[in-house]
């Protein structure tokens, strides 16, 4: 041992003893300080055990606490928003987070309804530590806990409602129960969990019953579109119809009133002409009647003059040659 | 005695003391409970507070306990239902060593404790299930579902089974069972939940065939629900048709009507003057508008026009 000093003085600038020690006092210092001093992150909470005993809670900021294992720091994210899914994972998280289905989550998303039928719900918990001695002290293992009464309250709930309620109008509902039911839950367990929200994801039915609720959903369309060609159908014929039957009551009144003009005219011309006629009426006779047989004998090819006393003329007309022609 | 070997003998005092002390001291967490035993046989109650606690060195051992609350998690039991559905149960329990001192007698550890569990709820559960029928450890109550358009289209529907019993109260039958016994290895069970109900496969199979007979029959009653509606608005569709036309044509034959009564009465009250007259010129208008050139006429010499072709007498 001397000789080592001795070889080692040979080569170091000689350090006092007195310095050796205080070297020696700053690292235990040191040491005692990096392990009393702890910093808790703002959405963190500090639980300190002494002993194993629970003395206090810190808030967020730096804090001393007894070095040497004697006083021992357990964080908690109270703060935090934490979230859990059922019935399916985030492989990826991010602006497109990616999802897969596994076997395990699958099992956890299968589950009767009501009326006896089946679908596969999924849905994510989001929940906060309310209560850091109770998460950390009253259950050994929370979150797996918590897993558990997730799964056996969306069970318990939908289990009380038939399958159109939970793939359509109920979602909301269910959800909300769920929620209330799986805090009191949590109350009940003293697991120190506060549920934020619960929301269903996807539900559907199983994947060999979906292509005929599909068809329903298809059906559906076909007849409101059968009902709404229906309609056009009715759209497109009434109207015209109706066009129609105004066309023929205005030609009615049209046909009407040309009716009553055409007699008021007439009647206007022949009271005229009556009122001349009683004045002379032979002449006027004789004058109206040449009048007619001037007008019409011109127009007239075929005329043929008789005497009444010759009787065998008309045999000799071939009328039916010439009106064949 | 040299200073060298009094230095050496405080050092080994010190040392010796240390050791003890470390044996002697321990540690009882907020998570912990510690049974303590000497040569194996347990002293004492247990001691539950947190904190350093002391005990005899070396003869003594501490044996530590979980105090929180454990989960129980049940393996899935494939059970029939007393309506002879065969399912898979899957239930999950909440328990905590309540007395440790039994628990370390009985069972030893946590594990020898969930054996003993599986068996003991397991058994509760097959007791239990076994005992009713599907749909009271499905449902909670007898809440009416709501009707959705759909499921109103099952109107044949069987009626769903009343409960008398329900999931809940079932779960509290298999609890109230197996917390009778587990004080027996000093554990406290103080809830079981029924967490996974799933049919058997072939009995599942049959069901997703009558969910795709129900959905069938939706969808049937929909495509003749469209048939059907369409059909009605096209009679609709016609009766409107034939009203409008008919409507037209009545009111049409009635101005006409009214017309021609009106120009009778007019023509009427003129002609009325002298209807022989009227015949007389009429007749000679319809002379000018039947004869055209087709016309052939044959006039006899006597007709008055042509008398002054034989003579000129007056």
């Amino acid at each position: 041992m001397a000789n080592d000093f001795s070889t080692i003085d040979l080569k170091l600038p000689k350090i006092k003893p007195g310095v050796i020690k205080l070297i020696a006092v700053a690292v235990i210092v040191l040491i005692i300080l990096v392990g009393s001093l702890y910093q808790i992150s703002p959405e963190e909470m500090g639980v300190i055990l002494r002993f194993g005993k629970f003395v206090r809670t810190t808030n967020p900021g730096l804090h001393l606490k007894l070095p040497l294992g004697i006083e021992k720091l357990t964080k908690v994210p109270v703060q935090r928003q934490l979230k859990m899914e059922f019935g399916f994972r985030t492989s990826r998280a991010g602006i497109k987070s990616e999802y897969r289905v596994t076997g395990e989550s699958l099992k956890e998303a299968v589950m009767l309804t009501g009326d006896l039928n089946v679908v596969v719900a999924e849905w994510i918990v989001q929940y906060k530590i309310e209560d850091a001695y109770k998460y950390l002290f009253k259950v050994r293992d929370a979150e797996l806990t918590f897993r558990y009464m997730n799964e056996a309250i969306i069970r318990k709930v939908i289990g009380d409602n038939s399958v159109d309620e939970v793939i359509t109008v109920g979602r909301a509902r269910i959800a909300l129960q769920a929620k209330e039911e799986l805090q009191k839950l949590c109350d009940l367990y003293e697991i120190g969990i506060e549920v934020n929200q619960l929301i269903f994801q996807d539900v559907n039915p199983p994947d060999p019953v979906k292509a005929s609720f599909n068809e329903v959903n298809e059906s559906q369309q076909e007849r409101e579109r059968k009902i709404n060609e229906a309609w056009s159908e009715y759209n497109k014929e009434i109207p015209k119809a109706s066009g129609v039957a105004e066309q023929t009551i205005r030609g009615a009144e049209g046909y009407a009133m040309a009716r009553i003009n055409n007699a008021q005219g007439d009647a206007t011309r022949f009271k005229a002409i009556y009122r001349e006629y009683i004045r002379a009426p032979l002449v006027t006779r004789k004058r109206l009647y040449l009048e007619a047989i001037n007008e019409i004998l011109p127009k007239i090819s075929k005329k043929i003059i008789f005497d009444e006393k010759q009787k065998n003329i008309l045999p000799l007309l071939n009328l039916g040659e010439e009106v064949k022609k | 005695m040299t200073k060298q070997t009094k230095n050496i003998l405080v050092i080994v005092v010190a040392l010796a003391v240390l050791i003890i002390l470390t044996d002697a001291l321990y540690k009882v967490s907020e998570t912990n409970q510690v049974i303590i035993t000497q040569f194996g046989d347990p002293i004492g109650n247990a001691v539950t507070s947190p904190g350093l606690h002391i005990k005899a060195p070396f003869i003594q051992k501490a044996n530590f306990f979980e105090k929180r609350w454990l989960e129980w998690d049940g393996d899935p039991n494939q059970i029939p239902t007393k309506d002879k559905k065969y399912i898979w149960v899957d239930t999950y329990a909440r328990w905590r060593i309540s007395d440790p001192l039994v628990f370390f007698q009985r069972v030893r550890d946590e594990r020898g404790a969930y054996s003993r569990m599986d068996d003991i709820v397991d058994g509760e559960t097959r007791n239990a299930i076994a005992n009713f029928d599907l749909i009271e450890i499905v449902r909670v109550s007898n809440r009416e579902f709501e009707m959705t358009e759909e499921t109103s289209v099952l109107e044949t529907r069987e009626a769903v089974q009343e409960i008398e019993t329900g999931r809940e109260k079932i779960a509290n039958i298999i609890l109230e069972a197996s917390a009778k016994i587990t004080p027996e290895i000093g554990v406290e069970i103080t809830d079981v939940k029924i967490k996974r109900i799933n049919y058997v496969d072939d009995v599942q199979r049959k069901v997703f065939d009558r969910m795709i007979a129900e959905r069938q029959r939706i969808a049937a009653r929909y495509r003749s629900e469209g048939d059907g509606k369409s059909a009605e608005i096209r009679g609709q569709k016609e009766r409107e048709l034939k009203r409008i036309q008919s409507e037209a044509y009545k009111k049409a034959q009635e101005l006409k009507g009214k017309a021609d009564a009106e120009s009778t009465k007019i023509y009427a009250s003129a002609y009325n003057l002298d209807p022989e007259f009227y015949q007389f010129m009429k007749t000679l208008e319809i002379y000018r508008t039947i004869m055209d050139k087709e016309t052939w006429l044959l006039l006899s010499t006597d007709a008055e026009f042509l008398k002054y072709l034989k003579s000129t007498r007056k």
